[in-house]
Parts: structure tokens; sequence; C-alpha cells
């Protein structure tokens, strides 16, 4: 067994984050929705997130292989994997289960409850609030999966680079996650995005990947610091590896553990700040067809069609369950201490 | 201890003025601040030239933020569109939105650790399984559906609230938007108090409580809660800035006329001196909320020092 990282962990939120607080269990700043990741990150930041010590007596498995054989016996994993695919598989393809037109709508049709062949009515507009929520999907897990992607890469690359070479870099990038860690998230979206006429998911995506980076750099810098010291590293050094080489083979595979944790949770939250954005009026503008427009259009006729709202907000919720769960079972599933 | 906190106020600067900044060329540079000024209709270039140089828009945008933070150091945070004080607008905001916020905090407090308590002893029993279920479906239903499908039973339906809160926002009527505004962080205060109690739960200190025979609710108490709700703590303190800025959402819902409806007022009339006004005072907030919970932190457990 290493030494166990806890001290570790705690140093380096002491010194780093600027304070006891912040970086150890503290979600600050980017609002609640994204406050689960980090505390549930957190909690693995400070596992050694290696292969080693976690191999029975026998044969050693590597954590991927642990990881992988907990999955697919985890009901959770099973339940939330299966509607993430069903979610990917309509977004892609949203005429397989759905027939008509989003866009198509007729008026004297308006908030009317359910019919045969339109099991979920119309919306205040007379358009088809099934073919709707179908076609919303493609919006949200678009928005979510870009801005994951596009947080995790930037978010892991300085972060990463920041803790494994220290110093004023990674002074200057602590310094820098604290200023977007102090801007209120549905506040900064609002500012923001209110400027912004385009009506495509881009503007939306783009914000929501400025205002998340410094989540996945925290968690980033953390881990890596706490890899770079592990006994291999050193090894590595003595024999002459360069930086890079150590930092993608040695350093990268043992300390990407909680960031792809804290990033599928993350997906989740990105889904429904998308979604509170447009129903704020800032996020996507029509015609794209999102849950969060149709959610906003809705609310207006609450009192006489309550089904116009509970429809697509349904399929939102469910959605964010789906990832919420999933980031919960790959935490489960690779965090040693569970064991 | 002293030299600790020095420590921090000098780091909190730079972060305030990173922070306002972002704000304030996101609003001024990226935005048009003259155009809530002319009504609903475009200004025409004559009188925007003239209101341009009035206002200083005219000079390079650090040597406009440098002013404007000059001005608010000083109390003043300028006019918004109809000629109202933003301090105006901020006096009357503040107050409902600060009610607001202790409402949701009280509700943390009191059902997120009750729950987590109850929880956390009993991990793995039916009622933890219930209550981890019900927290997932909580933090994943966005608070704008929770607020509406909430004042659509209990305000339409049930009557049993009014929909929308009167202007003054006394505190009985802020009780359900309160518990709409905690009901995500209260998932999360659940949940982390339940992970700190279960991990406390097999320590040392606890065992030893337990073999000297003291009473049961006495190791909870005075033992096992001491130290668990350090983080909880934390995680309260830090969400009193996200729940102030958060509110927007429950306060376009139940039309509270707090900070959150000035700002999205402030925003649909393109009034940039509300907006970033309002703003500044959330990041401070936000700050010194966070300082105050490190503060805390030793407090708590005397095990941390400052240097």
């Amino acid at each position: 067994m290493p030494e166990p990282d806890f001290d570790e962990g705690a140093a380096i939120s002491a010194t780093g984050a600027g304070g006891v607080g912040q970086g150890a269990i503290a979600p600050t700043g980017t609002g609640a929705a994204m406050d689960l990741a980090i505390s549930e990150g957190a909690t693995l930041e400070r596992t050694p997130g290696g292969p080693e010590g976690t191999g029975p007596a026998g044969k050693p498995r590597s954590l991927w292989g642990d990881a992988w054989r907990d999955l697919r016996r985890n009901p959770v994993f099973i339940v939330s994997g299966l509607i993430i695919l069903f979610l990917v598989v309509i977004s892609l393809w949203p005429s397989l289960i759905a027939s008509g037109n989003p866009l198509k709508c007729d008026l004297s049709k308006a908030q009317l409850g359910s019919r045969p062949g339109h099991p979920f009515g119309y919306d205040g507009q007379g358009c088809d609030v099934y073919t709707r929520t179908v076609y919303g999907a493609r919006t949200s897990v678009t928005v979510g999966v870009c801005t994951t992607l596009g947080v995790a890469l930037f978010g892991s690359v300085l972060g990463g680079l920041a803790g494994f070479f220290g110093g004023g870099w990674d002074a200057l990038l602590s310094r820098i996650t604290d200023i977007f860690f102090g801007i209120p998230v549905v506040l900064g979206g609002l500012v923001f995005l209110s400027v912004v006429t385009s009506t495509t998911v881009w503007p939306v995506i783009g914000f929501m990947v400025l205002l998340g980076w410094p989540q996945i750099a925290r968690i980033a810098r953390g881990s890596v610091i706490t890899a770079k010291q592990n006994d291999y590293v050193q090894a590595a050094r003595a024999l002459g590896a360069t930086n890079s080489r150590m930092l993608l083979r040695h350093i990268a595979p043992n300390a990407v553990a909680p960031v792809i944790v804290v990033a599928t949770i993350a997906l989740g939250t990105y889904i429904s700040l998308e979604a509170t954005l447009s129903y704020l009026g800032v996020g996507l503008k029509p015609p794209s067809v999102s849950w969060g427009i149709d959610i906003s259009a809705a609310s207006q006729y609450i009192r006489n069609a309550p089904h116009m709202l509970l429809w697509p907000a349904g399929a939102l919720a469910v959605t964010v369950l789906a990832f919420i769960m999933l980031g919960d079972a790959v935490r489960d599933a690779l965090d040693p201490k569970l064991r | 201890m002293g030299r600790y906190v020095i420590r921090r106020l000098l780091q909190m600067i730079p972060v305030f003025f990173g922070a306002t900044l972002l704000i304030f060329l996101m609003v001024n540079v990226m935005g048009d601040p003259i155009a809530g000024l002319c009504g609903d209709k475009a200004c025409d270039p004559a009188t925007a030239t003239r209101l341009k140089q009035e206002f200083g828009l005219d000079k390079p945008v650090w040597q406009q933020y440098a002013t404007y933070m000059g001005n608010v150091f000083t109390g003043d945070f300028g006019t918004a569109f109809n000629g109202q004080k933003v301090t105006e607008l901020m006096s009357t905001a503040f107050p409902v939105t600060i009610r607001l916020t202790i409402i949701a905090i009280l509700f943390e407090i009191v059902i997120g650790i009750t729950l987590g308590v109850v929880t956390g002893l009993r991990r793995g029993r039916p009622i933890d399984t219930a209550v981890l279920i019900l927290t997932l479906v909580v933090i994943a239903i966005p608070t704008f559906v929770t607020g509406l499908v909430l004042q659509l039973v209990l305000g339409v339906e049930w009557q049993w609230i009014k929909p929308s809160v009167p202007p003054d926002a006394p505190f009985d009527k802020l009780l359900i938007p309160g518990l709409v505004l905690a009901s995500v962080s209260l998932a999360y205060v659940t949940r982390l108090t339940r992970t700190s109690i279960a991990e406390n739960s097999r320590a040392d200190y606890v065992r030893t409580a337990v073999a000297k025979g003291l009473p049961r609710h006495r190791v909870i108490t005075r033992h096992l809660l001491r130290n668990s709700l350090i983080p909880v703590v934390t995680f309260i303190g830090t969400d009193v800035g996200a729940l102030m800025g958060g509110a927007i959402v429950t306060e376009r819902i139940f039309n509270i006329h707090g900070v959150g409806f000035q700002l999205y007022q402030g925003i649909l009339r393109q009034s940039t001196q509300t907006v970033v006004g309002f703003v500044t005072v959330l990041v401070l907030v936000f700050l010194v909320a966070n300082l105050v919970v490190d503060l805390l932190y030793a407090v708590l457990d005397p095990r941390i020092r400052y240097a």
C-alpha cells in the first residue's frame, strides 16, 4: 500500500485553493447545479486512483477491470445506461419513434389534451407535445455532451499541467479559477447570453464551457498532484523519462478517474442548466426545439393545460437523473474506499 | 490566524476585480449600454453620440471600469433606466432576497441534517435507500420545474398558498418559495451529512465513546455530530452566495420582488447600471461568505491551524 493520500489532499487544498475550506469539500461558485459533482469528486481526489493496492491477493486486476466488473453487476448502472442509450438513439434518429414534424403546428388544436395518435396532447401553439418532446432530446443531449467534452478537455489539460509543473503557472491558474467560481452561474448566463442573438446551441455551449472548466481544472490539478508523488513516477523520472512521457504514460491514466466521474455527473447538470437558461429566455431560442423552451412557454398556461409542462419536464428530469445515476455508479466502482 | 485573514483578504482582491471586470466587459462591450435609454426604439445617431459623451462611454474601456469602481466604492451605483438610484432598488430588493435565503438555509439545516443523520446511521436499510433515491430525484429535477409544479399543485389546485407573493414578501408567504430554492441544496446537505456520518461512525473515537458506556444519543450528538458536521457547515456557508444568485429563478416563478426580479428587469430593459451593480454586490457577498466559512473551519476543528 502506498502512503495514504489523505494528508496530501488536505495539503493541496490548503495551499492551492486558497484555504482549507475550498478544495477539500466545499463546492463553491458555479451554482448549486454543479455542486454535487464537486463534492462527489472530492472523495475521489484523495484516493490513489492507481491500480496498486486494489487487487486481491490472487491475480492483480487493473482499476478499470475491477470497475467494469463492478459496473456490470450494478443495477443502477444498467438502468441508467439503457436510458442514456435510448436517449442517444432518439437524438440521432428522432423519426424512429416520432413520425411528425415538431415545427408543424395547428393553432385550432392549441392546448388540447391527449388524443389518439397524439398521446401527450398539444401545446399552446397547437404543436404535438409528443413530437416536440422526442425532438427536444437531441438539443439536450448535444448541449450536454459537447459541453462536457469541452469542459473536460480544457479543464483537464490546464489543471493537469498546472498540477504537474506547479509554481507560478499553478498559482495563476488557481487565481483564475477563483475568479470564475466567484460568478454565480445563472447570473453569469443571464448577463453573457442576453447579448447574444444567435439561435444555435453554440453560444450556450460556449458559455457553459467558459464557466465550467475551472471545476474540472481543480479536480484534475489535485488528482495530478496526488499521482505525481507516487513511487513509479519517481522511478520513471530516475530512468530519464521526459515530462511528456511521464504525464501521458504514468500520471494521466492514474489521475483521470476523478475527472471522468465529475464530468459524467456534471453532464446531467449541464442539461439542467441549459433548460434553466432557456426557461429564463436567454438560452436557446425558437425555432430550436428544447425542453427548456417548451417548459417556459407552457408555464404561462399552467392553470389550463398542465400536460404541456409535465411531459417535457418529466423527460428533462429523467435525462438528468440518468446521467447523475451513471456518474454515481461509476464513482462507486472507481472508489476503492467503498470496497 | 491574523496573518491568515490578511492573506485571504488580499487574495480576495484580484478575484473581486477579475469577476466584476468580466461582468463589466460582457455588459459594456458585447451589449449596448445606451440601448435601454431611448425606450423601446433605437436611439438616433446624434442622440447616441451625445449620450455616449455624457456617460463617458467614448473613453477607453479600462477607464470606464476604473471610473465605475471608483464610484462604487463611494457608494454610487448609478441610476437605473427609469432614473431611480440603483442603491434605492437594492435597499428594497435585498431584504426580500435575504429573507428568502434565510428560510432556504433553515430548511437545509433542519431537514437536510436530520435526514442525513437518520440515513447515515442506518446505511443500507430501506429508509436509507428511499431517502437516497429521493435526493437523486430532487437533484435531477431542475428548480424551475419543482417551483412551477409546486405552484400549480399547492397554489392553484389545492389553494394552500397564494401562487404569487405580495411585494412586501413577509416570512410566512416565502415558506414554499424558500423550500423550492433550498430543494437542490437540501438534497446535497442530506447526502453530505450521510456520507460524513457513515464515515465517522467507524472512527476510533466513536468506538471509544461507545465502549466507555456513553448513552447512544450522547455519542451521536457530542462525538459523532460535532466532527461530521464540519463539511456540512462549509457547504451551507458557501451556499449562501449561490442561493442569493440562484434565487433569480425562484423569484421569477413566484413573482417575488427581490434581487433576481430587479436583475431580470435590468437585463430586459438593458439597464447596465442595475445589472453590473447587483452582480458586483452578489460577487462580494459570495466572496465574504467563502472567507467566513474558511475561518469557521478553525473554530469547528481545533486540529486545523492557520499559519
